[in-house]
C-alpha cells in the first residue's frame, strides 16, 4: 500500500488545462452554462461503435486518462443509452450495426443529441458506402455534430464534445 | 534454410506415402512461402497429414480466378510457412473441409463459404457466420458477380442462427451485444450460466463487417496500405506492413535498410502502447483504477512522442508501399531514445506493485484458464499462445528484415490464465524496449523509399509479420495495371476468439470482462 501512496504522490496531478485558444475558451465558458441549464451540470455521453476499426476508441477512451480528464467538466460516459444525453457515434455504419444504432438511438430519452466522431462516422471515410457498409451516420440518423480526423486526437474529440454543448445551451 | 527443406522434404514424402497428389509451385512465387497445389478431393486428408505431422494452420481463403475458385490453405512449421492450394469449379464449389482436423479452421471456412459460396462438405457447423441475412443466401460478395454497390437486404431479426442451448434446473442464458457497456467494439456473446458459473459461451461476430477484402479490388497499392491501416485501428502499423510486405513480393521490390529499421521502431512503439493500455485495462477490470490510470498515463505520454516524432499519435499511414512516409532526425531519435529509461524505471515500480497485490493476485491467477493442448489446436498466436506454452514469434522463428540482425527475446510461460497473459505483455515491453534502442542507435543512413513499381498481372505475395497479438498473415493478388485483385489479411483474433469460448468455462459471470480483456481479440480485424 506504501508504494502505491508514494506512487501516487511522485504522479502528481497531470490534468492539463486546455489550449489557449479564443474560441476555445469562449466554448468553455458557454459550456458551464450550457451543462449548468440543460444537463444540471451533468452530461452522460454513451458510445457506439457503429463499424469502426478501434482507432476512434482508443483515442475516446483517452479521454479518461489523467491528462485529458473530461469528468472535469461533468462529462462522463454511460454503459446504457437510457442514461444517455448524447450519443457519440463511431465508424462507417455497417449494415450489420444498422439495427443496433436505431435501436441504441430509440432508447435514448429526448433530448437527445447525435456526433459523429472521425472521418467515417462524418462522411464514410475510407471503407465509403458499399453493399456492407452505409458510409455516414448522417445517412440514417440525425447528426447534430461531427468531428474530423482519422482519428480525431483526444483534444478534437474534447473540442467537438464542447462544441455541442454550446449549441444546444443556446435557446432553440 | 537447410533445417526448413528438410521438413519439407519430410512431409512430402509423408505425402506420397498417403498417396495425395503434390505439385511443388514455383519457388519464387510466393517466397518465402513454400506453395504445394493439390487436387480438391485430398483438401481434407492433405490437412489429416499435415495436423498429424505438427503443422500449425494458419488460415484459408479464396478467390475467383474465371470459372474457377482457388482456395489457398496456410500451414506453418517452426516459423516456416507452406500453402496448400486447389482449384474448384465456380457452379461446382465442393471441397472436404480441414476443419475435422484443424478446429481453428472452423470459423474461417464458413467465412469463405459466406463470402465465395463454397461448400465445405463435412464442416461440422454449416451456419453462416460473417452473412447476417442483409445479402441473399446464394450471392456471395467476394465473387466477381457481386456489385460492390449492391444493396443490403432490408433488416429483419435473426432467429434462423441457432445458438447452443443448455436445459436443466437453474441454467439459464444470457444474450450480451453487440452493443456493449463500455468503449470497445460490437459482438455479440451468449452465456449458458448456472448461478454466476458460465456453463458455455458462444459468439456471434461480424457485426462491424465493413466490406475490407471487396473494397480493396481495384485500389492501387498505395489504396491498399491506407486501407490495411485501418483493418485494424490498434494494429495499423503491422497490418500495413504485412500489406506492404505482400505487396513489395509481388513486385520484387526490396525497401531500403533506413525504412525496414523505421518500420520496426513503428512496430515495436506499437506493440508496447497496446500492452500499456492493455495491462492498465486488465486492472480496471478487476477495479484496481490505480494501475489502470498509471498505465493510461504512460500510454498517453508514449503516443505524444509518436505524435511529435513520427506526425501521428497511432502512427497511421506511416507505411506505405516501398518505404515509409515517416522519417526521424537526429534530434527525434535522441528524443526517443532519452524516452526509454524513464519508462523502464517507471515500469519497475509499477511491476513491483502489480507483483505485490494479492487482491490483484486473487483475481487474475488461475482465472480463465487456457491449456497448452487447446492454444495448440486452436492456433492460438501472441499473448494468448505465449502464455499457454505455444512459443512462437516471427521475429525470432522466421526473422523478416530488419529482426534477422536483431536478439529477439520472446517470453513463454504455462501458466495459461489470466495473469500469465498479462505477463507475458509486461515481459514484452521490456523486450521492446530493449530492441527500440538497438534500432534506433544503428538507425542505418541513406534512402527511405524504393519507387513504387507495379508488377504484372497475376503477381502474388504474402506478407507475414509479428503484430502485438501474434502473426499476421497476408495475401495480396495484382490485377492488370496494377490493381489490387485480391487482399486477405488474416489478423491473430480468427484464432484468439474461439480461444476466449474455451477459457471461459467454469469461471463466473463477472470474470467475463478481465478474460475477454486479456485476450482482447480485434472485432474489426476479424469481421473485415
Amino acid at each position: 500500500m506504501l508504494k502505491i501512496l508514494n506512487k501516487i504522490r511522485q504522479t502528481g496531478f497531470l490534468t492539463e488545462d486546455l489550449p489557449t485558444d479564443p474560441v476555445l475558451e469562449q466554448v468553455g465558458e458557454q459550456l458551464r452554462a450550457g451543462v449548468a441549464l440543460c444537463f444540471h451540470g451533468n452530461l452522460a455521453i454513451r458510445t457506439l461503435d457503429a463499424g469502426s476499426c478501434n482507432a476512434c476508441e482508443l483515442e475516446i477512451h483517452a479521454l479518461n486518462n489523467a491528462y485529458y480528464n473530461i469528468e472535469r467538466y461533468g462529462v462522463h460516459f454511460v454503459a446504457s443509452p437510457r442514461h444517455a444525453d448524447i450519443l457519440l457515434v463511431t465508424g462507417p455504419l455497417s449494415v450489420h450495426m444498422e439495427t443496433a444504432l436505431q435501436r441504441t438511438y430509440a432508447a435514448m430519452p429526448a433530448p437527445k443529441f447525435i456526433i459523429a466522431a472521425g472521418d467515417c462516422a462524418s462522411c464514410g471515410g475510407e471503407f465509403g458506402c458499399s453493399y456492407a457498409s452505409l458510409g455516414a451516420i448522417s445517412n440514417i440518423i440525425p447528426v447534430d455534430a461531427s468531428i474530423p480526423g482519422c482519428p480525431p486526437t483526444p483534444l478534437q474529440l474534447m473540442q467537438g464534445i464542447l462544441q455541442i454543448l454550446a449549441s444546444a445551451a443556446k435557446p432553440k | 534454410m537447410m533445417a526448413h527443406f528438410n521438413w519439407l522434404s519430410e512431409l512430402l514424402a509423408r505425402y506420397q506415402d498417403e498417396h495425395v497428389l503434390v505439385r511443388r509451385g514455383l519457388s519464387r512465387k510466393l517466397a518465402p512461402a513454400h506453395l504445394l497445389k493439390i487436387d480438391a478431393e485430398d483438401w481434407g486428408r492433405a490437412a489429416q497429414i499435415a495436423a498429424e505431422f505438427g503443422c500449425r494452420w494458419a488460415g484459408v481463403w479464396a478467390e475467383q480466378r474465371g470459372s474457377t475458385l482457388l482456395l489457398n490453405a496456410a500451414l506453418a512449421y517452426q516459423g516456416d510457412h507452406l500453402l496448400l492450394r486447389t482449384r474448384v469449379p465456380l457452379e461446382a464449389p465442393q471441397l472436404p473441409s480441414q476443419t475435422p482436423y484443424y478446429p481453428a479452421a472452423s470459423r474461417m471456412e464458413r467465412h469463405v463459404q459466406d463470402m465465395h459460396g463454397v461448400i465445405f462438405a463435412d464442416h461440422p457447423d454449416a451456419r453462416r457466420w460473417t452473412r447476417h441475412n442483409r445479402w441473399a443466401t446464394d450471392s456471395y460478395p467476394l465473387r466477381h458477380d457481386f456489385a460492390v454497390a449492391n444493396t443490403p437486404l432490408p433488416a429483419e431479426p435473426e432467429q434462423d442462427y441457432s445458438f447452443i442451448q443448455t436445459q436443466g434446473a437453474g441454467a439459464y442464458e444470457i444474450p450480451v451485444g453487440p452493443v456493449h457497456a463500455g468503449i470497445i467494439e460490437p459482438g455479440h456473446f451468449r452465456f449458458q450460466a448456472v448461478g454466476e458459473t458460465i456453463l458455455n459461451l458462444e459468439a456471434r461476430l461480424g457485426y462491424v463487417h465493413k466490406g475490407i477484402e471487396k473494397i480493396a479490388a481495384g485500389r492501387d497499392a498505395h489504396g491498399l496500405a491506407r486501407l490495411a491501416s485501418r483493418v485494424s485501428g490498434d494494429s495499423t502499423v503491422h497490418h500495413a506492413w504485412a500489406a506492404c510486405m505482400a505487396m513489395e513480393r509481388a513486385a520484387r521490390i526490396i525497401p531500403p535498410p533506413r525504412a525496414l529499421a523505421l518500420r520496426a521502431i513503428l512496430a515495436e512503439r506499437e506493440r508496447i502502447a497496446n500492452h500499456l493500455g492493455d495491462i492498465g485495462a486488465i486492472c480496471n477490470d478487476v477495479a484496481f483504477i490505480f494501475a489502470w490510470q498509471q498505465f493510461a498515463r504512460l500510454r498517453e505520454l508514449w503516443l505524444r512522442d509518436n505524435a511529435s516524432c513520427l506526425g501521428h499519435r497511432l502512427l497511421m499511414d506511416c507505411i506505405i508501399p516501398g518505404g515509409i512516409n515517416a522519417d526521424l532526425s537526429y534530434d527525434q531519435v535522441q528524443q526517443l531514445l532519452d524516452a526509454i529509461e524513464p519508462l523502464r524505471r517507471e515500469l519497475t515500480s509499477l511491476y513491483a506493485i502489480l507483483d505485490d497485490h494479492p487482491s490483484l493476485e486473487d483475481r487474475l491467477a488461475t482465472t480463465g484458464f487456457l491449456s497448452a493442448e487447446h492454444a495448440k489446436r486452436l492456433g492460438c498466436l501472441g499473448y494468448v499462445g505465449k502464455a499457454s506454452g505455444q512459443d512462437i514469434d516471427l521475429r525470432r522463428n522466421y526473422p523478416y528484415a530488419p529482426y534477422g540482425e536483431l536478439e529477439v527475446h520472446s517470453p513463454v510461460l504455462h501458466t495459461g490464465d489470466v495473469e500469465g497473459r498479462m505477463q507475458i505483455r509486461m515481459q514484452e515491453i521490456l523486450a521492446s524496449l530493449g530492441l527500440l534502442e538497438t534500432l534506433l542507435n544503428t538507425l542505418p543512413e541513406g534512402e527511405i523509399n524504393t519507387p513504387w513499381q507495379a508488377p504484372a498481372e497475376n503477381s502474388e505475395g504474402v506478407g507475414l509479420v509479428e503484430g502485438w497479438r501474434g502473426e499476421i498473415l497476408c495475401y495480396v493478388n495484382f490485377a492488370k495495371d496494377g490493381k489490387i485483385a485480391r487482399y486477405f489479411p488474416r489478423d491473430p483474433s480468427w484464432f484468439s476468439w474461439p480461444a476466449l469460448e474455451l477459457l471461459i468455462h467454469d469461471n463466473i459471470v463477472p470474470d467475463f470482462p478481465v478474460c475477454n480483456k486479456s485476450v482482447n481479440g480485434s472485432y474489426s480485424g476479424h469481421d473485415l
